[in-house]
């Protein structure tokens, strides 16, 4: 379960890159952030909208604007079909402290619609083998 | 063929409030018991078009819906740039009474959404004998915040667009696409602060934990009902305000459903919200 997971968030630079729409919607985003997936830190790196790098840490000294981390139970109801109440969404989670938002968050306020939908794409994926 | 024309008439009427004079934009349809309804906030009256083009409630109910000053077609006051918006609940209750009493409207069914959940229980609190029947939807005495208000109004991010995307996670995955986009559309319509400005009414000034066992519901009826998806006024924070009145009154957890069930889903919405008016109806002989 776990390994299917990370499977579908690893494939994250291709739903992203061949969704015109997405890539369109965040053309005005290069920046750099960390996504926790359970224990395995991710860094996503974004040029003008296109994800450039997904790396797997640990990291030594690695920046980043802002940081979403949370238990991997957390993105794998996220990332369901149809996801329950309080998983449905980034701030639903937040709210319910599924995932915890860090940092500087004032890009991905600026840009929360790209980000919701970045976060989300391995939702794309359910139920694909 | 002619074109279909929805049965919705707007029109502009001129109110006092808060000392001045404000043209208020509403819009309604049907005739019968009238059914006067209170958009969320940063939002306006056309969250309610469904409910006016729906026969099961027209042939029985006057629907009546008007946008707040500051929101959709209602023009600010003059002066408004001079002054930061907020929403107080003196304010909102003066503007739905003053509404009320200018179109001569007796004693109507009063229907709330979010702000417009939370308003209907000062209502109840303060106003009850002037209402046949008040419904909050989404509606409780108080819910803790999930993001700090400031970034909803700020020269490095779009207003529009972080409250619409803000918002898109208070609609329950099961709404159909062109119903969710639509409704985000009235946030991406809103002028800047509105929404944060109405936001105030809600998390600082509005706290209504401390009156609602003043609440009278053998006064006047009060029907809550609640999406199940809906995080910021979460079905639990509706049970516990419901849990704090006299008598109790009926909480619905309607599924499927979150923060904007008349204009995110409007067909599921229906299931819920017929039998609450059939209800009304049915008191009102």
């Amino acid at each position: 379960m776990a390994d299917d997971l990370i499977k579908r968030w690893e494939r994250l630079p291709d739903l992203v890159n061949d969704d015109a729409r997405l890539v369109h919607r965040g053309r005005l985003v290069s920046l750099e952030a960390m996504i926790g997936i359970g224990e395995q830190p991710y860094h996503l790196a974004i040029e003008r909208g296109r994800v450039a790098a997904l790396t797997h840490g640990p990291f030594l000294m690695r920046c980043w604007r802002f940081a979403v981390r949370g238990p991997a139970e957390s993105w794998r109801r996220h990332w369901e079909p149809t996801p329950p109440p309080h998983f449905h969404d980034l701030f639903a989670m937040s709210k319910a402290g599924h995932v915890v938002i860090e940092g500087d968050v004032q890009p991905l306020m600026a840009n929360l619609f790209y980000f919701k939908d970045v976060l989300s794409a391995p939702r794309r994926l359910s139920g694909v083998h | 063929m002619a074109a279909p024309i929805d049965p919705i008439v707007g029109r502009y009427v001129h109110l006092t409030l808060g000392g001045k004079p404000h043209r208020i934009y509403f819009e309604e349809a049907g005739r019968g018991i009238p059914l006067v309804c209170l958009h969320t906030a940063g939002a306006d009256g056309r969250q309610f078009r469904h409910l006016m083009t729906d026969p099961a409630i027209t042939e029985h109910f006057r629907v009546i819906a008007f946008d707040l000053p500051w929101h959709g077609k209602s023009t600010p006051p003059e002066g408004w740039h001079k002054d930061e918006y907020r929403l107080t609940t003196l304010g909102y209750a003066e503007a739905i009474r003053a509404f009320v009493a200018a179109l001569e409207i007796e004693k109507p069914v009063v229907l709330g959404c979010s702000i417009g959940g939370r308003i209907v229980l000062h209502l109840a609190i303060a106003h009850a004998r002037e209402f046949r029947a008040l419904i909050g939807l989404e509606s409780a005495a108080f819910q803790e915040p999930w993001y700090d208000l400031d970034w909803l109004h700020r020269s490095d991010v779009d207003s529009s667009e972080v409250s619409a995307a803000l918002v898109s996670g208070l609609i329950a995955p099961q709404a159909p696409e062109e119903a969710r986009w639509e409704t985000l559309w009235f946030y991406l319509s809103s002028a800047p602060g509105i929404f944060k400005g109405d936001l105030h009414f809600y998390r600082v000034d509005g706290d209504l934990r401390a009156q609602v066992r003043r609440i009278d519901t053998t006064q006047c009826p009060l029907y809550l009902l609640t999406g199940e998806y809906d995080f910021s006024c979460a079905p639990e924070d509706t049970e516990r305000t419901a849990r704090e009145i006299p008598g109790r009154p009926e909480v619905t957890v309607m599924k499927g459903l979150g923060h904007f069930p008349m204009s995110e889903n409007p067909r599921q919405f229906r299931r819920y919200i017929l039998p609450v008016l059939d209800r009304i109806r049915a008191a009102a002989g």
